[in-house]
């Protein structure tokens, strides 16, 4: 008797901790998010997104790891922070600016160079718009597949000069603009990723900081 | 001293006779993957008969270990004493080799006819053995980290970010990958092909009615594997020939950039990056 209440007993806390585990599981948003200043609030707010993409994210922000590729994004302060998860609310109209200063990888797709789910379905590349880039002249992408999102984002030329060494990177270095807006939709936990092959030294350009979230791989969380 | 072999053997009898009509009948039409394809039909099918030949098998087991419980359990303050010895029995050893050889057989025999008459959904490889007859319309299915695109040579070569298929038609379907190892799994569909850099793996597919699937990767890709899905559609013909002619549109703007059809790609892996 006193063996089938030790059995039961165990199963019993077997079970407790399983149903934590499930429910920290399905509630847990992962990696703590930055949260995107709204400029207006209300029904339909609109968030102001301002990034930049770096070949060499330096040792000031990644003592670990100088070397790899990286997004940033700009806080408030005007810092660039190496936060990739970031909290945007439900609904809203974002407009996106993409300072980038790294040279071209090139898409191993080419399907993926053409603007989706942006707003008249282009971007604007240095003031001007644009239905498609060349393939060749991409250097990232910013895609959240479950939005149906994907800009590809040209690169500065090899032979541009001032290029930037180790971020952050000074405006005066060579870079590309590229600014769109897209719209976030219902509440939900959305992955974002590079598409291009940008991992310089690493198996086929995808290993490394494309797939590691904190460098060209994020989250959405949209609330 | 009863005889136990004879009661187990009645025992198991009835059971498999009251519980493997109930099975196929009730059970077999619920089994997974359901009813969206031909395939899916044929799965559901082969699952149904495997299913049903188990039955009797679950069952023995089952009246043996209850049957052994409640006959030879030491009975309360009774003496525990050892069981009557056990014997070697040619003709239970000759049934059972005979029968297991029987079912294991029959099982293989039935899978691989199974498998012959359109491949079950699996991918074939570039020369698949088992093709359907008549005329397929082809779909290509393009794996990458992290996102299966589809391109339509039939219609001018147009790649699409979803897969939409039109009703009651034969499809033939040629799976690739860009860089690393995939898995295409509709599992609705009852179609799963490798997606491998370099191989066009082939697979077929009769769609039913108007439906929706979703599309997941069966092979772990990587960081975002668990996210690589997306939802497809089968819809009727007319839908289908709407939606390829608006994706025909939103296409016309990379088309100058992409490469002409191929069964498979081979993207410079020698760039600045690679």
């Amino acid at each position: 008797m006193s063996k089938l209440l030790g059995v039961a007993v165990f199963l019993a806390a077997a079970g407790v901790l399983i149903g934590f585990y499930v429910s920290k599981l399905t509630t847990d948003a992962g990696s703590p998010s930055y949260t995107v200043p709204v400029q207006t609030a209300g029904a339909h707010p609109v968030v102001d997104l301002t990034i930049e993409t770096v070949a060499a994210v330096g040792p000031q922000l990644s003592p670990g790891h100088p070397d790899f590729v990286s997004y940033l994004i700009r806080d408030t302060t005007g810092k660039w922070r190496r936060d990739t998860v970031w909290r945007l609310p439900a609904n809203a109209t974002v407009h996106v600016t993409v300072y980038n200063f790294d040279g071209a990888s090139g898409l191993r797709n080419p399907y993926l160079a053409r603007p989706l789910g942006v707003d008249g379905n282009q971007e604007v590349v240095d003031g001007k718009p644009v239905s498609v880039i060349n393939p060749d002249d991409a250097s990232h992408t910013f895609a959240v597949p479950q939005l149906g999102l994907i800009v590809a984002l040209p690169g500065v030329g090899d032979n541009a000069k001032n290029q930037c060494g180790y971020a952050p990177c000074p405006m005066s270095n060579a870079h590309r603009t590229i600014t769109f807006t897209f719209h976030t939709g219902a509440k939900g936990h959305y992955r974002w990723q590079c598409f291009v092959p940008c991992a310089a030294g690493w198996i086929d350009g995808f290993g490394g900081p494309m797939q590691t979230i904190g460098y060209m791989d994020g989250f959405l969380d949209v609330v | 001293m009863p005889n136990h072999g004879r009661r187990v053997i009645g025992a198991w009898i009835v059971l498999s006779v009251v519980a493997t009509p109930l099975v196929a009948i009730f059970l077999g039409p619920e089994l997974p993957p359901g009813h969206a394809s031909q395939q899916a039909s044929e799965q559901v099918f082969d699952n149904t008969v495997i299913t049903s030949i188990v039955t009797p098998v679950i069952a023995l087991l089952l009246v043996f270990f209850v049957y052994a419980l409640m006959t030879f359990r030491k009975a309360p303050g009774g003496a525990l004493v050892d069981g009557p010895p056990l014997r070697n029995d040619n003709t239970i050893q000759v049934l059972w080799v005979a029968l297991t050889s029987v079912v294991v057989l029959f099982l293989a025999g039935f899978g691989t006819y199974e498998l012959l008459q359109n491949g079950s959904g699996g991918g074939q490889g570039p020369s698949p053995i088992a093709t359907p007859s008549g005329p397929k319309l082809q779909v290509q299915v393009i794996a990458q980290q992290w996102e299966f695109t589809y391109r339509y040579p039939s219609y001018g070569g147009v790649e699409t970010s979803q897969l939409v298929l039109p009703e009651n038609t034969e499809i033939e379907l040629h799976v690739t990958s860009l860089d690393a190892i995939h898995s295409f799994w509709a599992y609705e569909l009852g179609i799963k092909a490798d997606a491998n850099p370099g191989n066009d793996n082939i697979a077929f597919l009769k769609t039913k009615g108007p439906d929706t699937f979703k599309v997941h990767c069966a092979e772990l890709c990587g960081l975002w594997h668990g996210y690589m899905f997306s939802n497809g559609r089968v819809v009727s013909s007319s839908q289908f020939a709407a939606w390829v002619k608006q994706q025909q549109q939103v296409y016309a703007a990379v088309q100058q950039y992409m490469p002409a059809y191929a069964t498979t790609y081979f993207p410079d892996p020698q760039r600045r990056a690679g």
